[in-house]
């Protein structure tokens, strides 16, 4: 609690032992004094919202919540009835410090569940370690991470090899290895060693930095929902004092024109209910706190939202469109299989990663990779490259040619077709043909969960675009279970797709692009809501999308998607909630049914209840 | 040039008439107030003193919800 909510919680304490105090007290016959007495815990506990009130109506902002309340309880101490002109007030009072509590308390648990701002970077110059501001700091400096401490900014490990605990930033618990020459993000803790670290960004350009500014400047984005409220609140309130004038007012005189009893004190008593019920308090703070839990608690889980609107736009998307690499598929290349080899199947990855040694292609990389040890370049030599066929180079002695049928047909090789998808390395000995090697993209591990709990979401329709051939989507599609897909296709024809697709799609049925942020921003862009995976660290898919994923685990669409219908069914909960009970209550004031301990409750027991349903928004992580 | 403020208010609502408000000063380009992180970010317009500016921004918050407060 800070000073302000500590302030008002004494007030609100000595006004009710006062009250205890007065209504125990025989001064029913004492009327003056009776007054005199109760307005004593009146004024404790309401003077400075009777202060507002006044100063807005000098300021000429004369509808507000104060205003409703200083009007309703003095015209029921006007009336006589002290109790429950200082009752009103009183729980009024205790509804605010509620309130002030709870966003307080989610602003307290978001900050902390965004807890990656480093507070200082350990810069080293001439041998020196000095602690300054990471705001300080250029890039280009060295930097010392110690164990237990942020990495303050993004940079390169120039010394060292430590773990790495990134689950602050992409929600995943398994911590990550890296060493010398490994690119590392700020925001992680580094767990076990010393790392020096030379940095490549400033701090303001950091990803922590990014993450937390995105995070922070979400709520900005408002959605339908909150401009609605907006736009409500702004009518709503001198649309039910205009009411409760008319309620004061006309009933007495027609009354008195058809001569009967005029009974001003029950209308004004009426008009007086209806005013403390109207008060807008708790749509007003439970929605933007809703989204803000939301966002919030969808950050911890290393999805990042943009804003409101999107939130919104996430919980009504029927269609998902993928873009294949990057997303469904790893993205990097894999030896997958070894087939028709007359040696050896590690033998003929080993011949075909020397050949291959010498070109830069991402097939060499593979084959190095699969190769498993650093290669020995002066056992290769005579390297003869054919472009886009493949290379011819003498290993050990021997001639190996390593490349597609294109080059065995050269040689005048025959070659044995292969049937399963990927790309196919040939390899021929001696000019006698010794088996192909299979390099295939991979599926990410839990793709086809993924799928299944999309379809779960609620997401009707899912669609694979890619620039690969036919019989690899075809493959990819059937063994993940997507429905439909495209293939073939150039980055501009996505786009091309993406617009196909929304025109067919209505206003409550979203669409969504899921692309891993390279190379098809303008289809992020496109899509009504775009989504970027494993983005970690790439600026132009964090400009680009709407939703980030910080790490690559197509799981978390769905999440996403789940997170934003729970955040929008606890809005339209509370705005549902909250405008019917105040509806009921109303027309019960109007009718003289409801008294003021009902319209107490209409107004602080509804905002307490939709500020406890708006906290419930943070709750994701088991989602 | 956009710049953010540190502020402190107690009500949503009392946020978005501060952000309307400061929207209608003048030399003021765009204005949001993000009520949960409690901060307000201003884009002045070309040329503005940014210092003049923003006085006359607190003046004309201070008019819509006089519990407010900004930190330059």
């Amino acid at each position: 609690m800070n000073k302000k909510q500590k302030n008002l919680l004494i007030r609100v304490i000595s006004a009710g032992v006062m009250m205890a105090v007065l209504m125990l007290l025989p001064l029913d016959d004492k009327p003056i004094c009776r007054f005199a007495l109760f307005m004593i815990p009146y004024l404790t506990v309401g003077y400075d919202i009777l202060r507002k009130a006044f100063k807005g109506i000098m300021n000429r902002q004369v509808f507000d919540e104060n205003f409703l309340m200083g009007v309703a309880t003095i015209g029921a101490m006007a009336l006589g009835e002290y109790t429950e002109g200082v009752a009103v007030m009183w729980f009024y009072q205790i509804g605010e410090l509620f309130q002030s509590y709870a966003v307080g308390k989610s602003r307290q648990n978001i900050s902390d569940l965004m807890d990656i701002r480093p507070d200082y970077a350990n810069i080293e110059e001439d041998g020196q370690i000095e602690k300054v501001d990471p705001d300080d700091v250029e890039v280009g400096s060295t930097i010392v991470v110690n164990p237990g401490e942020k990495v303050p900014i993004d940079g390169v490990i120039i010394e060292g090899h430590t773990t790495l605990n990134t689950a602050a930033l992409t929600g995943e618990s398994i911590p990550a290895d890296v060493q010398v020459g490994d690119e590392v993000i700020s925001g992680c803790v580094n767990m076990t060693g010393v790392i020096k670290i030379e940095t490549t960004r400033e701090f303001e350009e950091s990803t922590a930095s990014k993450i937390l500014d995105l995070v922070e400047n979400a709520t900005s984005r408002k959605s339908k929902s909150e401009q609605f409220i907006t736009k409500f609140a702004k009518v709503y309130t001198p649309a039910v004092c205009y009411s409760a004038l008319a309620l004061a007012v006309l009933p007495p005189i027609i009354r008195l024109v058809i001569g009967m009893q005029p009974m001003w004190g029950d209308w004004i008593y009426r008009a007086l209910t209806f005013l403390v019920i109207s008060c807008p308090c708790a749509i007003v703070v439970s929605i933007p706190l809703s989204f803000f839990g939301g966002i919030g608690g969808a950050g911890n889980q290393g999805i990042l939202i943009k804003g409101s609107n999107f939130m919104e736009t996430l919980s009504q998307v029927k269609t998902v469109v993928f873009d294949k690499t990057g997303t469904i598929t790893k993205g990097n290349f894999v030896v997958s299989g070894v087939h028709h080899s007359t040696m050896e199947d590690k033998k003929l990855v080993e011949l075909a990663a020397l050949a291959e040694a010498h070109s830069s292609h991402p097939i060499s990389r593979s084959l190095q990779e699969a190769y498993g040890k650093p290669l020995d370049l002066g056992r290769v030599s005579d390297v003869t490259e054919y472009s886009g066929e493949g290379v011819v180079a003498v290993v050990d002695g021997k001639q190996v040619a390593a490349g597609n049928l294109r080059l065995m047909k050269r040689l005048g090789i025959t070659a044995e077709d292969c049937h399963k998808v990927g790309t196919v390395v040939h390899i021929a000995l001696d000019g006698e043909y010794a088996g192909h090697i299979l390099i295939a993209d991979e599926l990410k591990g839990n793709a086809r969960e993924a799928m299944k709990a999309l379809a779960k979401a609620g997401v009707r329709r899912t669609v694979m675009l890619t620039g690969d051939k036919e019989n690899v989507a075809q493959a990819v599609a059937s063994e993940v279970g997507i429905s439909e897909y495209h293939a073939g296709l150039l980055p501009a024809d996505k786009v091309g797709h993406v617009e196909k697709l929304l025109a067919s799609s209505t206003e409550k049925d979203r669409l969504a692009f899921v692309g891993d942020g390279i190379n098809d921003a303008p289809v992020l862009g496109r899509a009504d809501i775009g989504i970027a995976m494993g983005a970690l660290g790439s600026d132009a898919a964090i400009e680009a999308a709407d939703v980030v994923l910080m790490d690559d685990d197509p799981l978390k669409i769905a999440k996403a998607i789940r997170i934003a219908k729970k955040c929008m069914r606890i809005v339209y909960e509370n705005i549902y909630f909250a405008i019917g009970v105040k509806l009921a209550c109303l027309l019960l004031g109007a009718l003289g049914i409801a008294n003021m301990w009902l319209a107490i409750f209409a107004d602080v027991g509804v905002m307490v209840i939709c500020v406890l349903n708006a906290i419930r928004c943070l709750m994701v992580k088991n989602l | 040039m956009k710049k953010t403020y540190k502020i402190d208010v107690d009500c949503a609502n009392c946020a978005n008439k501060m952000e309307e408000a400061t929207k209608k000063t003048p030399g003021v380009k765009d204005a949001t107030v993000n009520f949960m992180a409690l901060k307000m970010k201003v884009e002045f317009e070309d040329g503005a003193d940014v210092d003049a500016v923003m006085q006359n921004v607190i003046k004309n918050c201070k008019v819509v919800e006089d519990d407010c407060q900004i930190f330059i």
